[in-house]
């Protein structure tokens, strides 16, 4: 007894005991009083960290689900199979949470259903957002479904969400499609107040493939965290497949960033936007575009071709990154750029504590269920093929 | 393979649904040009002398909380202001170069004629009123806050210290008592008619003869125009209107910057399940060639093995047959060895007296 005990409160486990209690009391403070009193949020700066990280990186590098199951389902990469229930397992916890983030932010939380169930402004991008997100979350928790029934013994159910694999993946492409692109396109309203090496009509295709980006980068990125972690999880056929779908995705990925490389230039060149690279902003959209999109591309192609893990998960790193900066230069750090400095936002430590907060309680759901369900392993008794 | 096929697709899909904004604009209202009787507000800054009433009058009319520093103190204009949750107007005091006395513009809502709150609102909570006035349904907000990122003059503010019910706040222009027949609060309360209250199209008149007749006092140009779509409250100013931090706002109305990505909903939705399932079906089809071929392959090698097999057992059969031919003669021969024998030593017995048996017991011997 306490052996166990002495075994559960290592630092790990301390550490997030401390982020959740904090985490706590700042769920207090927010809600008893006010989104004022936590946020560094003001009339000029609706938007912060919450809605910059928690929803734009969180949706985006929750794509991991969608990137796999289509490759392994639709695409017919059968020996991805063993990358598809992580996957889905970490894209579900993903976007529950990035609901569960949400409420923190929202002036009225508890009519998050409104545009759904009682005014629906369907001109609105975030409608169509709120609708898919709120779509996905479901098809996500049926998708993922399978792997607690297992763990709880209800077969006849499994069987029968198992037979739903080819439609639910098909919606989830169709859905994810859909808001990664809408995520981007919230931002076609604002021609005024995004740079304008940002701002362009091609926002929602940016966004959309630099989504499929963060899919493969994070599924390869947790595949590193959890090996190191959740190795004793593993099965055979995981630890086998787990090399191939490394370089796999890495080797899409590369292609992919490449394109998105070339695709802005084009942007650029399009609107003729060249002046603004010599100004402080176009240095970080410099450092943006070469640091985050090329460099990880070159780093994955380098990685696939001398067969090299490290520098493949070095990559990736940069990939999950270029996300977060990405998102964070169009949400928060070039949007209202002509503003001047003292009423411009930096997020609160408050702020700061929340996100903390919500990325610990993703990974600790993470842990629970991987060190209990079938995710990382086939289950003995349901090794009959997906 | 496979990528890039996904991705030369996906690449038709993004331009399509990029470049799909003149379809989708037929489709949605975006054509709207403003209710024809829509009233609006002339703000003039050449007359305007930063008294502050009208920020007074606004306060009185939507009862907000008096302000810490009087209406008539004047300091607050040295420094930048904006509207926020308890003042709908502010008037701000602008140092033009080359200019001799300040120059001063009040701000509020312009009230688009196509508003970009009420395009961004997913509940619908801004409505255009045919009296040009956009107004504000808290009953509904989510509290999002988009409205605020959408609209291109930063209008829209909120309550975030009200844990209860925070609500977006804006200049309503009145719309309550333009109802009644009544002017709105800070038009009503302008002392130097700085600000003219009207219908729109009346106003743009107004303006314009104003620049016709006093070039040297007015920029020529109507802020609010053209702006956004056009607005319902309207600026005219002696300095470009830049100087006077109205921010640069394109002619398109909100609309129409979001069309194209609306009117791309329907394409994927249409379209992606059939190419999706087309790929499934591809895939498919490569699986169930590649698992005919080993199929074929497999009976093939059954069957050489079978053939195999079947020589084998026919060698082993006719080896069998063979052995058993050999040991049937060979019993045979014993057999018939064992009978001479038998005949001899029968014959020899025969020879003896009691021979009886002797015929019997040879019979068979004899059918064999
Ligand atoms: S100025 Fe802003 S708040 Fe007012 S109607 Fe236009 S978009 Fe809406
Ligand atoms: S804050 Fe309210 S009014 Fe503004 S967009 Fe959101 S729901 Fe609509
Ligand atoms: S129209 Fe009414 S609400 Fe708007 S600024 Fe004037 S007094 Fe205030």
């Amino acid at each position: 007894m306490s052996n166990d005990q002495k075994k559960f409160w290592h630092a790990g486990n301390i550490l997030t005991a401390i982020i959740l209690a904090g985490g706590l009391v700042l769920t207090f403070l927010r809600f008893y009083k006010g989104i004022g009193a936590v946020t560094n949020l003001d009339d000029n700066n609706p938007w912060g960290l919450w809605i910059g990280f928690d929803l734009m990186c969180g949706v985006a590098l929750a794509a991991g689900g969608y990137v796999t199951s289509a490759s392994c389902y639709l695409f017919g990469m059968k020996h991805y199979h063993s990358a598809v229930r992580p996957a889905i397992t970490t894209a579900f916890l993903g976007y529950f949470f990035v609901v569960v983030a949400l409420l923190y932010d929202l002036g009225h939380p508890w009519r998050l259903p409104y545009p759904l169930v009682y005014s629906q402004g369907t001109t609105s991008l975030l409608f169509e957002v709120g609708l898919c997100v709120s779509l996905y979350v479901s098809v996500l928790f049926i998708e993922w479904s399978p792997a607690a029934l297992e763990w709880l013994g209800m077969r006849k159910l499994r069987n029968l969400v198992i037979k739903l694999t080819l439609p639910l993946t098909i919606m989830g492409v169709v859905l994810s499609t859909m808001h990664q692109s809408s995520l981007g396109a919230l931002f076609l309203i604002a021609p005024g107040k995004l740079h304008p090496l940002w701002y362009s009509s091609f926002m929602p295709v940016f966004f959309f493939i630099s989504s499929m980006v963060a899919g493969t980068s994070m599924v390869i990125f947790e595949g590193t965290l959890a090996h190191k972690g959740l190795h004793h999880m593993m099965d055979d056929t995981h630890l086998k497949e787990a090399h191939g779908v490394a370089f796999g995705f890495a080797k899409a990925a590369s292609f992919i960033l490449a394109g998105y490389f070339f695709i802005k230039l084009f942007d650029i060149t399009m609107d003729n936007d060249w002046k603004y690279l010599a100004t402080g902003y176009g240095v970080i959209f410099l450092i943006e575009m070469f640091g985050f999109v090329l460099l990880p591309s070159f780093l994955y192609a380098i990685g696939v071709r001398e067969k090299n893990l490290k520098i493949v998960r070095i990559a990736s790193i940069f990939g999950v990154l270029g996300i977060v900066v990405n998102r964070f230069n169009v949400s928060m750090i070039a949007f209202n750029w002509q503003l001047p400095a003292s009423e411009r936002y930096f997020p609160s430590l408050m702020e700061i504590g929340i996100s903390i907060f919500v990325v610990t309680l993703i990974i600790t759901a993470y842990r629970f269920i991987t060190t209990r369900m079938p995710v990382l392993f086939e289950h003995p008794e349901y090794k009959d093929a997906h | 393979m496979h990528r890039r096929k996904f991705l030369s697709l996906l690449g038709g899909a993004g331009i399509a649904s990029t470049l799909g904004t003149t379809k989708a604009k037929a489709a949605s209202h975006a054509a709207f040009d403003g209710y024809p009787d829509a009233m609006g507000v002339l703000h003039d800054s050449s007359r305007c002398i930063g008294c502050r009433k009208c920020e007074e009058g606004c306060n009185t009319v939507n009862n907000f909380p008096k302000p810490e520093k009087k209406f008539d103190d004047l300091s607050v204009l040295d420094t930048k202001r904006r509207t926020n949750a308890t003042a709908h107007t502010v008037v701000n005091k602008y140092n033009v170069a080359g200019l001799d006395h300040p120059i001063f513009r009040k701000q509020q809502c312009n009230h688009c004629m196509e508003p970009a709150c009420a395009s961004a609102c997913f509940v619908k909570a801004f409505t255009k009123n045919p009296d040009g006035s956009v107004t504000y349904n808290g009953d509904v907000c989510v509290g999002c806050r988009y409205c605020m990122i959408a609209c291109p003059f930063s209008v829209p503010t909120f309550e975030y210290e009200d844990p209860l019910d925070p609500l977006v706040q804006k200049c309503t222009m009145c719309h309550p008592l333009i109802k009644e027949g009544k002017l709105p609060g800070c038009v009503q309360a302008c002392p130097k008619e700085a600000l003219t209250f009207g219908k729109r199209s009346d106003l743009i008149e107004i303006a314009r003869e104003r620049i016709r007749k006093h070039p040297d006092r007015y920029v020529k140009k109507i802020y609010g125009e053209k702006e956004a779509g056009g607005t319902n409250w309207l600026y005219l100013a002696p300095v470009k209107h830049t100087e006077l931090g109205q921010p640069v706002v394109g002619k398109k109305a909100a609309p129409e910057l979001t069309a194209g990505a609306l009117g791309a909903v329907p394409m994927v939705v249409g379209i992606w399940p059939v190419l999706l399932t087309g790929a499934y079906a591809i895939s498919k089809r490569k699986e169930k060639i590649a698992a005919e071929d080993q199929k074929a392959a497999v009976a093939q090698a059954v069957s050489e093995t079978q053939s195999a097999a079947e020589d084998k057992l026919k060698a082993a059969m006719e080896k069998a047959a063979k052995d058993k031919e050999a040991s049937i003669a060979r019993e045979t021969k014993k057999a018939v060895a064992n009978a001479e024998k038998e005949f001899e030593e029968k014959l020899a017995a025969l020879q003896n007296p009691e021979s009886e048996e002797v015929e019997e017991s040879s019979k068979p011997e004899g059918d064999a």
